[in-house]
């Protein structure tokens, strides 16, 4: 639900990192932290457990720059992305503007990326959005481990809707920006149609 | 769009933040806030200091959501207010239909005074809350402001300064 304000003249949308437990949704996010300038950005909460697991979610907040006098502002957020979470998880999609679904290309997480993937859709239409109509992204990550599906399979297996598909090594940044770029344009292009 | 965008014109903003005012004078309350339930700040008033109002009202949205989460579980529908007392600083939390109510408050103030009062203040924030999204809905006001943007404006958002 994106939130404008004329009186700080401010545009903010939410973003949310989707994908199975341990893809790289919080390295995304730890990522653009460390490489955004400090007025851009505000804090980095992350609600996780003492094995720096997500519990909840992770969250920061980050300025774009100004478009027709009004400060884009996008919120990340992602999801915890272990199975019994499924609660908190599905919590956090409220109000979702853009969705980036970060898949783990190891052959052996491919049936866990199979399965967040249809649990995002079914998140979503629990809120009566649908994944078709939403921004959407679909980062392929760790591209640097050596037991990797190749990508062109793994587009074939997890592509909705002829989405942007990005490769990323999110722990050396490779792709991240690349893929906040894609989602955070078509968030934009959508409120041109408003 | 998930759904239509909610906007916020000034004047709505100067009668949101006088009602917070109101309501901070009336409860000696340190800081009051105004979320929407999605975690983004409507307007805040009051003792700011150095807090990260930005973080505060995202953590707020995921603690009534969690909390929200818990009452369905139990057959309830939601809790409408939470409280949360601290040895020095407390927060009182209560859920407005779309929007929460944040009073952050000390020991100049007390947990039943601070209820009352945002209790108090609770049917005008309703009503103007969903005058303000059948505004949105309606798009009364006139177009907003990213309507018709150029491929080149948000190209600039990403380019290098």
């Amino acid at each position: 639900m994106t939130f404008i304000n004329y009186a700080s003249r401010e545009i903010n949308c939410k973003i949310v990192y989707y994908g199975p437990g341990l893809c790289g949704k919080t390295t995304n996010l730890q990522y653009i932290y460390d490489s955004t300038a400090p007025q851009a950005k505000g804090k980095l909460i992350s609600l996780a457990t003492e094995a720096d697991r997500t519990l909840f979610f992770d969250f920061m907040p980050l300025e774009l720059g100004t478009v027709r006098g009004f400060k884009t502002r996008f919120h990340l957020y992602t999801v915890p992305g272990q199975v019994f979470y499924e609660a908190s998880r599905k919590l956090i999609l409220k109000g979702v503007d853009g969705v980036v679904f970060v898949a783990d290309s190891q052959e052996e997480r491919m049936d866990a990326n199979i399965e967040s993937l249809y649990n995002l859709e079914e998140n979503l239409r629990a809120y009566g959005y649908e994944l078709m109509k939403l921004p959407y992204v679909l980062q392929l990550n760790k591209r640097d481990l050596p037991n990797v599906i190749g990508s062109q399979d793994l587009t074939h297996e997890l592509q909705r809707k002829g989405e942007p598909v990005i490769e990323a090594v999110a722990s050396t940044g490779a792709g991240v920006f690349d893929t906040l770029k894609a989602v955070a344009k078509q968030v934009l292009t959508e409120l041109r149609k408003s | 769009m998930t759904n239509s965008s909610i906007v916020l014109r000034e004047s709505r903003y100067h009668h949101i933040k006088a009602m917070l005012a109101r309501l901070r004078l009336d409860s000696s309350a340190r800081l009051v806030v105004l979320v929407d339930k999605d975690g983004q700040q409507i307007a805040v008033h009051g003792e700011l200091g150095n807090l990260d109002t930005t973080s505060l009202a995202s953590l707020a949205a995921g603690n009534v959501a969690a909390t929200g989460g818990m009452a369905k579980l139990i057959g309830e529908n939601e809790f409408p207010t939470l409280s949360h007392e601290g040895e020095k600083e407390s927060i009182h939390i209560s859920v407005i239909g779309r929007v929460l109510l944040l009073v952050v408050f000390d020991d100049r103030s007390s947990l039943g005074l601070v209820k009352l009062r945002s209790k108090q203040i609770s049917h005008e924030l309703a009503k103007t809350f969903t005058e303000i999204e059948e505004e949105s809905a309606s798009g009364a006001g006139g177009p907003l402001p990213f309507n018709g943007i150029t491929d080149e404006e948000i190209d600039s958002l990403f380019s290098p300064a």
